[in-house]
């Protein structure tokens, strides 16, 4: 393929990666952000998404012959609640009994990730299984060439994306948005910013810290679920599907600043495009070590990440 | 006590919850106590119980002692889809030789463990035959990573290890004398008589996507010295991880003047691998030829795959029944529990492994043969039932060889058969094309008869 719609391929390709990194990451920076835990299963509540998405759209087509359009809405509500519950009863059950402490959380969540893991392997199995896309038609992208001297408008080989696909980037934009707008410009949004910045002056305010930790966990643990279940019509749902978005979305945090959910978006981004087009001119393993890189760049010259606050101790 | 208790108020320290040391002590003695009963206890009933077998061995005859066939399955990790398919039909082709009196008069017992589809697991597992189950030899393996990590343990514990893999290893040279593959056909031999018909059918520049492990590069190896021998020539060669699940980034490499598209791939991911591939090129797909491992356990009518129609397909085993065609298939089919579009009869959405699984079915059966020809007793005699194997050659069309006669070559302990093409028409695969048995032999690269055990 020439090399300007295999850049224009590789960008959106990327995009998605991109988009559905954000979201991911977004649960993880905000957990990161207000609980100041490392989520180690936060990869695990994405393939719950991804697996509830399949059973939610798979149950509603056998038992009442939904089309895949009422089935992925259905598994676009219900999922992203599903796991958030899951994660709501993981706060309650050993989260808030270790006291939220840095170490110990990293050593209960590794243990979740394999509850999780296996729990799915166990019931779900371990092939993939596919979700149909509510929508998706090959949409052949125009490329300029010339042609007996003329600049004209044509169609390469090979050249094209799917309704589908364009369709998660604007939803996880939409989203996005709707996150911000809750931080910014909501009560709630301002609760947690308020717990974020200061944990014991919160409490002294009234506000039900160990209420919002709750909410805040549930909330990383749906966005996470849900940038699943917009994937999972393009890829399948399969058990082990948590370990690459996992690996992701902690070099997107600690690039982007732990805590800052916007500077988490500028980086998923940034990876999410360098993956693409890395991923497509060379291979996907080179994509891995230079994302990898950037971490390790990062951690050296710029340890609060690009946008984080400078830790004070 | 002399020494100060460490939580004792004076240093500020919050108390323990016991007050001082001293119920420690007894605490332990019981927990040792409780100890050295439960294991006097389990050792007891354990002798007990070994005792009470070795009295009911005696009694009964010696011929009831099963004979023990370690299965290594991919029950979980990427080959876990066969997995599931091989299992089945192990299960009824052991049911199928107990029925008829099992070996030799005895029994037959399947011992299963899950290799995980990972090579050192897999060398472990065959550790476990041996050493815990006391199996008489191996069996089932299929992804040959998993077979090339698992036969050295195999050949330095002697055990004969029967692979169902495909993979070229086995004639190779590169195993040893306890690995053996008479049950299924190897990559090899398959393009070597794909190659003709593609270059003389399909085209002669071909691009081959292919899965980037051994038996991908089998693919890429053999089927790049087949067409060339054809007037043929590989343009691209595009290799894709098998745990792959995006492959969008991998099509553009395909170049404009490919007049071929060849894959292979393997892994939980096909189906999205196939869906990307009709996705890339639209309504402007060049000519396919593909391997059916591409769709093993997917249904051909999924959603996205429209574009396959009037593809080919190599099939080691048509999936779809061709009727007229095979007199043992339907036989087969209701044993093993399959319908005639190749799903489970219990759930049409299950598609098989068709075209792999009959290996495990024919295999046993040359397992039963072997053993019978070497008047097997025990593990003291497996060189003697290697030796047995290797004098096959000619195994006859029938029901313990469904997918068709085959020819066994004791020196490279690897067997040929026949490889068929079919052709996506109407969402179902039609069988266009059936290779005689002399179109698949390849000169020997080992005789591993030389070796010694």
């Amino acid at each position: 393929m020439e090399f300007g719609p295999h850049l224009v391929l590789a960008l959106l390709e990327g995009s998605i990666t991109a988009a559905v990194l954000a979201l991911t990451a977004a649960g993880l920076a905000l957990v990161f952000g207000i609980l100041r835990v490392v989520n180690v299963a936060h990869g695990e509540f994405f393939m719950l998404g991804a697996v509830l998405a399949w059973f939610v759209s798979t149950t509603l087509a056998d038992t009442f012959g939904a089309g895949p359009a009422v089935g992925f809405v259905a598994a676009l509500i219900i999922a992203p609640l599903a796991t958030a519950l899951v994660a709501i009863l993981a706060d309650r059950l050993v989260l808030r009994r270790i006291g939220y402490d840095p170490e110990r959380t990293i050593v209960a969540t590794i243990g979740l990730l394999y509850v999780l893991q296996q729990a799915t392997l166990m019931s779900f199995g371990p092939e993939a299984r596919p979700v149909e896309a509510p929508f998706n038609t090959r949409i052949a992208l125009p490329w300029p060439e010339r042609v007996n001297g003329e600049w004209v408008l044509g169609y390469p080989w090979g050249f094209g994306t799917t309704s589908y696909k364009l369709f998660v980037i604007g939803a996880a934009v939409v989203v996005l948005i709707g996150l911000w707008l809750l931080l910014r410009h909501t009560t709630l949004g301002l609760i947690m910013r308020a717990t974020e910045q200061d944990r014991d002056m919160a409490r002294a305010f009234g506000i039900p810290v160990t209420r919002v930790y709750a909410l805040v966990f549930g909330l990383g643990a749906a966005l996470a679920a849900l940038g699943a279940v917009l994937v999972v019509p393009i890829q399948q749902a399969h058990y082990l599907m948590g370990g690459d978005p996992l690996l992701l979305s902690f070099i997107v945090v600690i690039i982007g600043g732990l805590g800052s959910v916007g500077g988490t978006v500028v980086a998923a981004v940034l990876i999410g495009l360098t993956d693409g087009v890395v991923s497509v001119f060379f291979s996907a393993t080179l994509a891995k070590i230079i994302a990898t890189l950037l971490v390790a760049m990062v951690l050296v010259f710029r340890p609060q990440g690009l946008f984080g606050r400078a830790l004070s101790r | 006590m002399s020494r100060r208790h460490p939580s004792s108020p004076e240093n500020g320290l919050a108390p323990a919850a016991t007050p001082d040391a001293a119920p420690l002590l007894p605490q332990r003695r019981t927990v040792l106590k409780a100890l050295g009963a439960s294991a006097a206890t389990g050792a007891g009933l354990t002798a007990g119980a070994g005792t009470l077998a070795g009295l009911s061995g005696h009694v009964q005859a010696q011929s009831a002692e099963p004979i023990r066939i370690g299965f290594q399955v991919h029950r979980t990790g990427i080959g876990a889809a066969y997995g599931r398919w091989y299992d089945r039909t192990t299960t009824a082709a052991v049911a199928r030789i107990n029925a008829m009196g099992g070996i030799g008069g005895r029994p037959v017992e399947i011992v299963a463990e899950d290799d995980g589809t990972d090579p050192k697991r897999g060398a472990e597992v065959i550790e476990k035959f041996v050493r815990r189950h006391e199996c008489d030899v191996a069996f089932g393996t299929l992804f040959s990573h998993v077979v090339i990590g698992s036969a050295p343990r195999a050949g330095e514990l002697k055990l004969p290890y029967f692979v169902v893999s495909e993979g070229h290893h086995v004639a190779s040279g590169m195993l040893n004398r306890y690995t053996l593959q008479p049950g299924i056909t190897d990559v090899r031999s398959q393009v070597q008589a794909m190659a003709p018909w593609v270059a003389g059918n399909l085209g002669k520049k071909v691009t081959m996507l292919y899965a980037d492990f051994a038996f991908g590069h089998d693919h890429r190896d053999y089927f790049s010295e087949a067409v060339a021998a054809q007037g043929g020539e590989v343009i691209a060669k595009i290799a894709i991880p098998p745990t792959e699940t995006a492959f969008t980034k991998y099509f553009p490499k395909i170049p404009r003047d490919t007049e071929v598209i060849y894959h292979v791939m393997v892994g939980p991911s096909v189906l999205t691998f196939v869906k990307e591939m009709g996705e890339f090129f639209g309504p402007s797909a060049p000519p396919i030829f593909g391997f059916i491992d591409s769709l093993e356990a997917v249904d051909i009518a999924s959603p996205g795959l429209a574009f396959l129609e009037g593809t080919y397909f190599w099939e080691g085993y048509p999936r779809y029944a061709q009727p007229g065609v095979n007199a043992f298939d339907a036989a087969y089919r209701e044993a093993v529990g399959v319908d005639d579009n190749g799903a489970s009869v219990t759930d049409g959405n299950d598609v098989s492994t068709y075209a792999h699984m009959f290996g495990c079915w024919e295999t046993l059966n040359i397992i039963k043969a072997g053993m019978e020809a070497a008047d097997y007793r025990g593990p003291a005699d497996r060189a003697k039932l290697i030796e047995a194997v290797e004098a096959m050659e000619d195994m006859p069309h029938s029901l313990d060889h469904p997918q068709g006669a085959k020819r066994f070559n004791g020196r490279t302990h690897q067997t040929f058969g026949h490889q068929h093409i079919s052709k996506v028409a109407d969402g179902r695969l039609e069988l266009v094309h059936t290779t005689s048995i002399e179109d698949t032999l390849y000169p020997d690269e080992v005789d591993y008869t030389t070796r010694s055990f």
